[in-house]
Parts: C-alpha cells; structure tokens; sequence
C-alpha cells in the first residue's frame, strides 16, 4: 500500500494486527463454509423426472458452492469496516490514510473472477450440449400453445382414421428419449416442465425443440411460463410418466393398433400460419377467438 | 386572464391540449371519409393520432420551444433576461425553467412520485397474491398491474431520478454555470409527466391498461386492446427524454469542464453519467424502433410481427432487448457513481483504484451492447447464440466486480462515518453483490433454461434494481439533500428508514428465489397452493416495505419545510459542488474554479481538488486534522 506522502505527521488508524486479519479470514471462512450448507440443504428443486434435470440439479449447487463464499466474502468484510474502522467519538476530523490503490490486488480480483467464470462457462456450456444431444429411439411429440390451453400430438402413432393421436394432457413413456416439437397458433407461449427443469417459448411461425428422457413415474405440471393473455395464469396441464406397457395401453385405448408413420408432425392446414386456418384441421378443438377485452383489435382503426 | 392564457405556462399548455385534440378530429376525419373506411368516426384511430398530437400542443402551451420557435420564424428572439432560470418560489417549479438545478429538483420529485404510485400497484399486486385464488382484482387487472408498476418504475423512476440528481449536482461538480442545452433540459423534463400520465391513463382505457408486460412482446402486444398504445407512445415520449438528456450530459461534460479538470480528475459520478449517456444515445432509439414497429402492426396493419404474413415475432425480442438490456445499465451505472462518492466522502479516503473504477464503467458500456440474447436464451432464436452470449453475459460479471472489490478496498481502513448516505451505501454493496451473483447464475444457459421467466427471475430483478438502483437513490438523496434544499433531513428517521427497508426488503425478495426455482412462474395472479405459505410471507413483507417508505417520504417534506439549515459543506466533501453555498447560487459559481487535484484525495496532507479565480474561496476540505498538522 502505497501512502503518496509521508506519513510523518498524519495520525492515521494502525493497520490492522496480523492477528485480527487472520481472525477476520477465519470467520469469513466459517461464514462461506455455513453459507455453503445452508445453499445446499435448501429443498431448492421440485422433483426431478428426467435425466436431463439431474444434469441441471448438479450444476444449480455447483454454482451455490462457487458463488456464495463471493456474497459472504463481500459482506463479511462490509460488515467488520462497519464495525472496525467506525468513526469514534473524538475522531471527526481524521481521515483516513491515503490510499489510491494496490496493482497487485486488482489484478487478483480481476484475474481470479475471470478465471473462475471462464471455468463456469466452460462447465454449462458442456451441459448445455448434453442435454440437447440427439438420442437414439427418439419419439416425436408435437406441442401446440393456444390461449388458453396445451395440445399434444404423437405424429408417430395413428389411430383408426389415420390421424396422428392428440391428446390434452401429456402422457409419455419412461426411459424413453423425447423430442418436442413446439408450435403456437397465436401469442407466444412457453412450454415449461419444471420436473424436466426445461422450458421453450412456442413461437408463432416457427418450429421449436427440446429433448428430455422421463426417468421418474408420476404426475408432474406443465405451465406456460410467458404471459399470454388473460388466462395465462390458467395455462396448465399435467404430465403422466408411466411405463412402456401403460404407454402401449393408452396409445390403444386411443384407437392406436400398430406400424409407426412418419407423417408431418403437425397437423396444420397447408398454408400455415393463421389461427383461424388451424381451427379446420379434423380433430381439432377449434381456435376461438377470445372475447370481450382480448379482441384483436387490429381492424379496429380502418 | 386572456393575457395569462397568451403567455407561456400551465394554464396555456393546458389550454392547447383540447385544440391538439382538435386538429386530430381535423385530420382523421378527412382521410378516413376519403378511403372509404367505416365508420369514418372512429374513437381508436383519433385516439391514436391524438396522444401523438396533444402532447406536442401541450408543450408549445407550456412555451417549451417558444425560444426555438422565435429564432425559426426569423422574428427577433428575446434577449435572455434569465426570468426563466432559478427558482424564486415555489411557483417556479412548475413552469419551463432552464436551471438545471431547478430541473433536478423537479426530475427527483416528479420521479419519486411515481416511485409511490409504482410501489403502491406492487402492493396490490401483493393482497392479490397473498393467497392461491386471490379475488382481489380479475386476471386482466392483475396483468396491467404489473405491467404499469414495471414501466412507471422503469421509465418514470429509475431513469430519470438519476438524471434528475446528475442534472443537479454533475454541472455543479464540474464547475461549469449550467448544463450545454438549457432550453434542451427543460424540454426534457417536460416530456416526463406526458409519459407519465399517458401510461397511468391506460387503466380508463377500454379493455384496461396495457396488460403485455413492460417487455410488451409482440404479438400479444400488436393483438391486446387499445390501452397497449398508452405504453407504445408513452415509453416513447419518456425515451425522446432519456435521449435528450444523454446529450446533453455528453456535451456537457466534455465541453464545460473547468479549466484543469481533466477526464482523470473527473468525480466518479461524472464519468458514470458518461458512460450512461454513451449508453443512453446508442441503445434508447432501438426501443423508440421497438415500439414504432408495434404501432404500425396496430394502426395500420404493417404486420411486422404477424407470422402468417411474413411478420417475425423473434424480432420484436431482439430489438427490444437491444435497448432493454443496456438499459439496466443505464438503471444501475448512475448509482454506480453515486455510491463512489458516498463512500470516499464517508470513508474519509480516495477511491481505491479510481483509474479502473473509471475503466470498468467504460467496460460495462461496450460489454452491455453484446449481452442482449441472454433475455431470450428459451425464446426460439438460433441455439448457436446461447454460447456467444453466456460467454459475454459473464465476463460483465468482472468488470462490476472491480468495482466492488474497489469499494469495499476503500472502506478498508477509512473512518467510516456510519450515518444514512454511509448505511445505504453500505447495504447497496451487500445487496448489489447479491443481485450480481444471481445474475451470473442466470447466465449459465441450462440453469436459465429452468428459471427464466419465473420468480427467481423476479427476485434477481429486484435485487439489482431495488437493493442496487434504489439504495443507491437513497443514498443519493440524502447524501445531496442538504445542498438541493439547504436543509438537514432528520438522521434518527433516516436510520430507521434504512434499517426497516433493508428487512423488509429482503423479506419480501429472497424466497422469491426459492419459490422461483420450485416452479412458480411470474406474472400470474393465481398459483398453485404449495406456494401459499411463501407468498404470504412474501406478500405481508412487501407492505412493510412499502410503509417503509412513508418514513422516508415524512422525513423528506418535514426536514425541507423545517429541517434545520444546511451548511454549505456539511460533509466535508472535496468536490466542487460542496464548495458553493446550500442550495447553492443561482449561477452556481461567482467564479469559475481551476481544478489542480483529484476529487478523491482525503487524508493527503495538503492536497486541493481546486481553487477559485478571486482567491476569495479556496476549496480546501474544511480543515482536517491531517491538513492543519500539515500548516
């Protein structure tokens, strides 16, 4: 630390002893270890149902365990200033001493964040990648937002009348790898299942994906996660895992009797695009357009 | 009467918004009769032409351009007899003032106003959630609620209360007499409560208030009812002010320095306003395109944003968060600033690293501008962007980290004078680190991918712009109330104010985190009824918060009707602005100051940030025990 002037006649504070440094690194230490604990024992995630979200569980604590220790770190010395270095009676008119920096201490605590967060990046950025990989044996599901309410189609699995099963809650088989393909039909909604702990905006005039393997039996919520409208809030579905055979048994039951197609996974009409085109499609439940208040007003100043 | 009409100010600028509204009858009409439209009296379509024309008479009413106007038509301008600089009375305040200081007192309350407005609709929005199927509004109330309370806050507090404090205390710290654009600064005020009140006005719009969001994303925004163009035009009208200001601040800062007051010797604050304005005039335009786009979808069928006619919905999201995100720069580099000064004054030392507190800012500008996508890491872009934009959202986390490593370096062994401004400062560092940290986690894309748009995403906001911006905007009101107002606020209210907002803050905010994460989803008004127990907590914290801030409102109108008299330097400070009297005089200096030092330099024996050309003053720090040992 280097003082600009001589120090001769400015009486400032001592530094602090070797000894109150050492204490002060030790109940910081303390501090970020219980902060860390505490991070982790926090029931912070609903339950898990795929394999992608235990990926994800991991590296939610990977970061409690870097990041807290920063946050305790900071405060613990805000909160020993606050108490050590306060102005005491008597000392209203000292300063304290002159200092204008320390070269070596901001290149550590530039460097050594970078460094930190260089390996972060490097570590989601390889989950990333995994949890998106193309997995063999994938089945297809089609994911349609529409206020207010979820579609879900098996472009895999016919039933009699040669059109792909849809359904209105999602039922999927376990350990099996699936890919969604997610459509809207007029705003944009977000396909969220927090047991997968991933979500997908449904965006109209596009295609968009997600993968994820169930791993779990249950029933877990879908939500739509991007405000929507009116009914938003009400968005909701629920999600069946259940096995193979169960899977086989709904997909009957649907008027499934066998030989996988591969067919357009949507069933949207050839023009695409308008919500009120998508209301002609055969087994759709039609697209009305919401009334009152939530009328397109887009005629409205002609 | 007739002649109070004729001359420029409220009762004129009032007068002519009826004949605004007027000549939009005069040009809608016509042009509907003449395209055949039915029916040709249409209440949306003059609505629409008229919030864009009635403004506009509004401030040629108020004598906003009456000078411009003058010196335009060739007719002789007025000489400047400076009647409309300075307050005199209370009445001054309400009228097109060109003293910057006037403009900053009139910035901070008109902004603090609607910080009440903003925080009561949180509030309501809180009894609506206290309990999983909260009947207290229906689900369209609910989704403007929140919609208003994010823009009002954003646009018509955050925003301008820094512009507001810069306007008044970055011209005093540089030495300069005013701003560069006086008529310019009063024209940006005035734009603020037009914005304003068109935004509140959307809720006795039919169909209710904008109810999009303040991100407004298309095509929920081009397809709601017309109390979406309320936030269209409104956020236009605060944007043309935020632009305007940034100019200003531009030229001002680096063509009215004083003599010796390099960029190096430049406070803190003045180069955080900097970097705002750099960040303000290239990002501010993009919103202003953002919300033109939108307004051209409604009014008259552009479909920029309408899929099945080639419209592209994800271009809404880019250009929108190309302004949006620098935009929490721009929320959070004035404060940056502010709390620079805070602490050296406080802390009785220079800013630890002050070169690289400068840089880091200049960091944070260009970094800002390249971090946008990370708002759309679900949206549906192309996957390929995610990486880029991890990479670049993190790395901004070591630019702001210097800065408070350097904050808290110099507090290290300082003489901390543990007063309001000090504790405000102080919980903004531990609240901003907070904020910051939750921030880095979102940046790692397959965490997003779980909690983008849900409650941790509301936590981490409020943490960065409530435990971040508004500390820092409280520290910055009380640290400077005695010079905007030459009185003393209460200290004793002051603590009590810190310490309860300080609980109840986090209260309400941090098992925002935790709810976010178990799945809750933002901006619903209903849930699922494993939350209810959080969100009651959450909900009876939120008025303790806001009750909070009736302390602080006491205090504030109390101390400046009565508090007692401020000294001109009552915290020993250095820069120029504590040098001249509380509230300082009319035309700022008697003299210009040469700057010969640092702003920062306390505890140097002998160091002068600047002396004054009579030599009648000389700015030292009011003597310290180290400057008179020193003599």
């Amino acid at each position: 630390m280097a003082d600009t002037h001589g120090s001769q006649s400015t009486p400032h504070r001592p530094p602090p002893s070797r000894r109150t440094i050492v204490r002060l690194l030790a109940i910081g230490m303390l501090a970020a270890a219980i902060g860390i604990v505490f991070g982790l024992l926090i029931p912070w995630f609903p339950p898990a149902a795929a394999k992608q979200a235990h990926t994800i569980d991991t590296l939610y604590y990977v970061l409690i365990v870097v990041t807290v220790p920063i946050f305790v770190l900071v405060t613990t010395v805000v909160l020993f200033s606050g108490w050590r270095w306060r102005m005491r009676p008597g000392e209203e008119r000292l300063d304290g001493p002159p200092i204008h920096g320390n070269t070596q201490l901001e290149v550590i605590w530039t460097a050594l964040p970078a460094a930190l967060i260089a390996a972060l990046v490097v570590y989601a950025a390889i989950v990333l990648g995994d949890i998106g990989a193309k997995q063999p044996n994938e089945l297809k599901v089609g994911v349609t937002g529409q206020q207010f309410e979820w579609t879900f189609s098996y472009p895999a699995y016919h039933d009699g009348a040669g059109q792909p099963i849809v359904a209105y809650q999602l039922y999927l088989p376990i350990n099996r790898p699936v890919v969604f393909e997610i459509h809207s039909v007029d705003v944009i909604h977000t396909f969220w299942v927090p047991a997968f702990r991933i979500q997908q905006d449904a965006v109209p005039g596009l295609t968009t994906s997600f993968r994820a393997t169930p791993d779990r039996l249950g029933s877990y919520q879908i939500v739509c996660n991007q405000l929507c409208g009116y009914g938003h809030s009400t968005m909701r579905t629920t999600l069946h895992i259940i096995t193979a055979s169960a899977f086989n048994a709904w997909l009957a039951e649907h008027g499934y009797s066998g030989g996988a197609q591969t067919t357009s996974l949507q069933r949207k009409p050839a023009s695409g695009g308008g919500a009120t085109e998508v209301a002609d499609a055969g087994g759709w439940r039609g697209y009305a357009p919401l009334s009152g208040a939530q009328t397109n007003t887009k005629e409205g100043t002609q | 009467m007739i002649a109070r009409l004729r001359a420029p100010g409220l009762h004129r600028g009032i007068l002519a918004i009826p004949l605004g509204i007027g000549f939009s009858y005069a040009i809608v009409l016509p042009i509907r009769a003449a395209s055949h439209y039915h029916p040709v009296l249409d209440g949306t379509a003059i609505l629409q032409v008229a919030m864009i024309v009635a403004p506009f008479a509004f401030l040629i009413g108020l004598g906003a351009f009456d000078y411009w106007f003058y010196w335009a038509t060739g007719r002789p301008t007025r000489p400047e007899d400076h009647s409309g600089h300075g307050a005199r009375s209370w009445k001054d305040y309400f009228r097109v003032n060109t003293d910057h200081k006037v403009i900053g007192v009139q910035y901070v309350v008109h902004s603090f106003l609607y910080f009440l407005i903003g925080g009561l609709f949180a509030m309501l929005m809180r009894v609506q959630l206290a309990q999983p199927g909260g009947k207290f509004v229906d689900a369209n109330t609910y989704n403007g609620l929140f919609s208003v309370h994010a823009t009002v806050l954003i646009f018509l507090f955050v925003i301008p209360v820094f512009a507001g404090l810069a306007n008044f205390v970055l011209p005093l710290m540089i030495g300069a007499p005013d701003m560069a654009f006086p008529r310019l600064n009063a024209l940006s005020f005035w734009l603020l409560p037009i914005a304003g009140l068109m935004l509140l006005g959307s809720f006795f719009a039919p169909g209710g208030s904008f109810a999009s969001g303040w991100t407004a994303y298309a095509p929920l925004s081009t397809s709601a009812p017309i109390g979406q163009v309320f936030f269209t035009l409104g956020v236009q009208f605060a944007g043309a002010s935020s632009i305007a200001t940034a100019l200003n601040f531009l030229v001002t800062i680096i063509t009215m320095r004083a003599p010796g007051m390099s960029f190096f010797r430049m406070p803190l604050l003045v180069w955080a306003n900097f970097s705002t304005s750099l960040l303000v005039v290239i990002a501010t335009p993009f919103i202003a395109a953002s919300q033109f786009f939108v307004l051209l979808d409604r009014a008259l069928g552009f479909n920029f944003f309408n899929a099945g006619s080639g419209g592209d919905v994800l271009m809404y999201q880019h250009v929108f968060w190309f302004y949006s995100h620098p935009a929490v720069y721009i929320m959070m580099l004035p404060g940056f600033g502010i709390i620079s000064e805070v602490i050296a004054v406080k802390a009785r030392k220079p800013i630890f690293g002050y070169r690289m507190m400068a840089f880091s800012l200049l960091a944070i500008v260009v970094l800002g501008f390249t971090v946008w996508a990370h708002h759309m890491f679900t949206s549906g872009m192309p996957g390929w962007i995610r990486d880029p934009m991890m990479i670049t959202t993190a790395i901004i986390a070591v630019p702001t980290g210097v800065k408070i490593f350097s904050w808290v370096a110099t507090l290290w062994r300082g003489v901390l004078h543990m007063d309001t401004p000090m504790l405000w400062a102080m919980g903004f560092i531990t609240m901003f680190t907070l904020g910051g940290i939750s921030g880095v986690m979102l940046a790692m894309v397959p965490f997003d991918l779980h909690v983008s748009k849900t409650y941790f995403i509301v936590a981490h906001i409020h943490y960065v712009l409530f435990g971040g911006s508004v500390f820092t905007i409280f520290a910055g009101v009380y640290y400077w109330f005695p010079k905007m107002t030459g009185r003393m606020f209460d200290e004793r209210l002051g603590r009590w104010h810190f310490w309860t907002t300080l609980i109840f803050f986090n209260v309400t905010f941090a098992p925002m985190h935790l709810i976010g994460i178990q799945g809750m989803p933002r901006r619903v008004a209903d849930y699922s009824s494993q939350f209810a127990t959080w969100n009651l907590i959450i909900s009876i914290a939120s008025w303790g918060l806001g009750l909070s801030t009736m302390i602080f409102v006491y205090n504030m109108v109390v101390s400046w009707r009565g508090g007692p008299r401020a000294v001109a330097n009552p915290w020993r400070g250095l820069t120029l602005e504590w040098q001249v009297s509380s509230p300082p005089p009319i035309f700022n200096f008697d003299s210009l100051p040469t700057i010969v030092g640092g702003p920062y330099e306390y505890g140097v024996p002998g160091a002068i940030h600047a002396v004054f050309r009579d030599g009648a003053q000389v700015p030292q720090p009011a003597p310290s025990r180290a400057m008179v040992t020193q003599e």
